[in-house]
């Protein structure tokens, strides 16, 4: 097929990795979409989520919530957004934050869930607050679930970014919208693939990500004897991130 | 001193955990709760450090209405050390240990000197302070809850079921350090269990509960053998049969106790050889393992 040699032709062309609307600069755009979508999605979602996962209280009202948060289409919710508040950055990033709350608020309910009720019970029994109990006890065992959830977010929000392009808006969505506009196949499948690569390289980020925040003694509890030195020289960095 | 004035628990689902119940738990000497599951002593238990709040009658700690004081500090002056050992598995031996020390805002280095006296005073090797939890055995990871339990010099120690989920022979050890500890530290200790030969062994005081948190004896072990309040009683502690039902038998001129199926169980002695009587004591506690 001609298209794929046409994508790459146009993927290894000098030109399009120079200027405002080079690849660089158009992923740079992207991830920053991405990380700002995250940032505020995981304000709204991760006290949510603990709030839910360590009271054990309105844990139904999050699932439909959830769930229903999930069911909205995105390009739909983009478009009357922007119909509301006009054009700009304003209308995909709310449509965005929506798209990833679910994941978000789901992973921090089921990471608190998780963690073991009598450790917990115990922690409470020797004279732990509800808080010392949240911070030292549940958010550090739960944090690789909550880190899955951030992950899988992630990974949702670098694809659907793309369809802001639409509003007009940078990020990589741009060589898809406007190569379609010009017929330029090789232009929206050579842009097609860099968000893929983006989306990839994001969820490896993530996996190694959530296996450092496993606690080390967690970690050491699956493994063999044998493995015991190793692991903790891979985990040792882990140690500061969740001793607090 | 614990006292229980007519306490009454009644769960949200209806179920009455413990009915009216009264007791004076004396200081310094360790008191067991013993029931079968379903019985409400681990509810009592939980009751004195504010885990469970009761439905009617009062709780004082010398004196004290528990119900007037902050569950979080008074939880923290009370040792609690539970079956599982409900250690923090992030969290390595020492820190473990040092927890309620850290959280009460004494200082790191402090902290960890006082825990690894603790580790001495619970039989564990210090190397074993930065281990996590999940890389000691059973009877180890009990070791470090007691040692938790005892980290702020509490004088009131629970200890719920604490050896229930380790093998027998470490069982037998861990309940003579105990014995030791109580004999060295004179902590009240509050024990729950639903082992009668443990209640036995280590209780001063032995409480036997039927269903429903209703008391069906209290009173030391030599009492509660030499008069079991009722059938219930005497069935529960296995006083018609095994190794509670010795029986005289006249061998060589000599008084030699058989159990009820027959097989020697020890000598009887006189107060004046003392030495004979602790031979034949380790003898019987060597045979009398079977009923359970």
């Amino acid at each position: 097929m001609n298209g794929w040699s046409d994508a790459f032709n146009w993927l290894l062309d000098p030109t399009n990795w120079s200027g405002p609307g080079g690849i660089p600069a158009r992923t740079e755009e992207h991830l920053v979409y991405t990380l700002v979508t995250l940032v505020v999605a995981c304000i709204i979602a991760l006290p949510i989520g603990l709030a839910v996962g360590h009271t054990g209280k309105g844990r139904g009202v999050a699932v439909q919530f959830s769930g229903a948060l999930r069911a909205l289409p995105t390009l739909g919710v983009l478009l009357l957004l922007a119909t509301w508040l006009g054009l700009g950055f304003g209308p995909p990033l709310v449509a965005m934050v929506l798209l990833a709350l679910p994941p978000l608020i789901a992973g921090a309910y089921a990471g608190v869930e998780a963690v073991d009720r009598q450790t917990i019970d115990a922690a409470r029994s020797i004279g732990m607050t509800g808080w010392q109990v949240l911070f030292k006890v549940e958010l550090p065992l739960a944090l690789p679930i909550i880190i899955g959830g951030v992950r899988s977010a992630c990974l949702q929000v670098i694809a659907t970014w793309t369809v802001a392009a639409y509003l007009p808006l940078g990020g990589l969505g741009r060589y898809i919208y406007d190569g379609y506009a010009v017929q330029n196949y090789a232009e929206m499948l050579g842009g097609s693939i860099v968000v893929i690569i983006l989306a990839l390289v994001a969820d490896g980020v993530f996996a190694i990500v959530q296996r450092l925040v496993v606690p080390r003694g967690v970690v050491l509890g699956r493994a063999s004897d044998v493995r015991v030195r190793q692991s903790r020289s891979l985990v040792g960095t882990s140690g500061s991130t969740t001793a607090g | 001193m614990i006292e229980f004035r007519s306490v009454t628990k009644e769960f949200p689902d209806g179920t009455v955990a413990v009915r009216d119940f009264s007791l004076v738990i004396p200081s310094r000497r360790i008191t067991v709760l013993v029931g079968s599951s379903g019985s409400g002593k681990t509810t009592i238990l939980r009751m004195i450090n504010r885990m469970v709040d009761p439905t009617s009658g009062v709780i004082e700690i010398d004196g004290n209405d528990v119900s007037t004081l902050e569950p979080v500090k008074l939880r923290r002056s009370i040792g609690y050390v539970m079956q599982n050992s409900g250690l923090l598995p992030h969290r390595k031996v020492a820190d473990n240990i040092a927890t309620v020390p850290l959280l009460r805002g004494v200082k790191r280095k402090d902290a960890r000197v006082r825990a690894l006296e603790l580790m001495d005073a619970v039989g564990l090797d210090r190397s074993l302070a930065d281990r996590y939890p999940s890389q000691l055995s059973g009877g180890q990871q009990q070791r470090v809850g007691v040692a938790r339990g005892l980290a702020v010099d509490p004088n009131i120690l629970l200890l719920d079921e604490p050896f229930g989920a380790v093998d027998p022979l470490v069982r037998a050890e861990l309940q003579q350090e105990l014995l030791r500890l109580q004999h060295d530290l004179d902590k009240t200790v509050v024990f729950v269990t639903h082992d009668i030969d443990e209640a036995f062994l280590l209780g001063h005081q032995v409480v036997i509960f039927k269903k429903g948190g209703l008391v069906a004896q209290v009173g030391t072990p030599q009492e509660i053998l030499a008069d079991p309040a009722d059938e219930f009683v005497a069935k529960f502690i296995g006083a018609d049969r095994g190794k509670r039902a010795l029986r005289v038998r006249s061998e060589a001129g000599r008084d030699v106790l058989v159990d009820s199926e027959g097989r020697a169980a020890g000598v009887l002695v006189t107060d004046d050889d003392e030495a004979g009587a602790v031979a034949a004591a380790s003898g019987a506690s060597a045979q009398g393992d079977q009923p359970r």
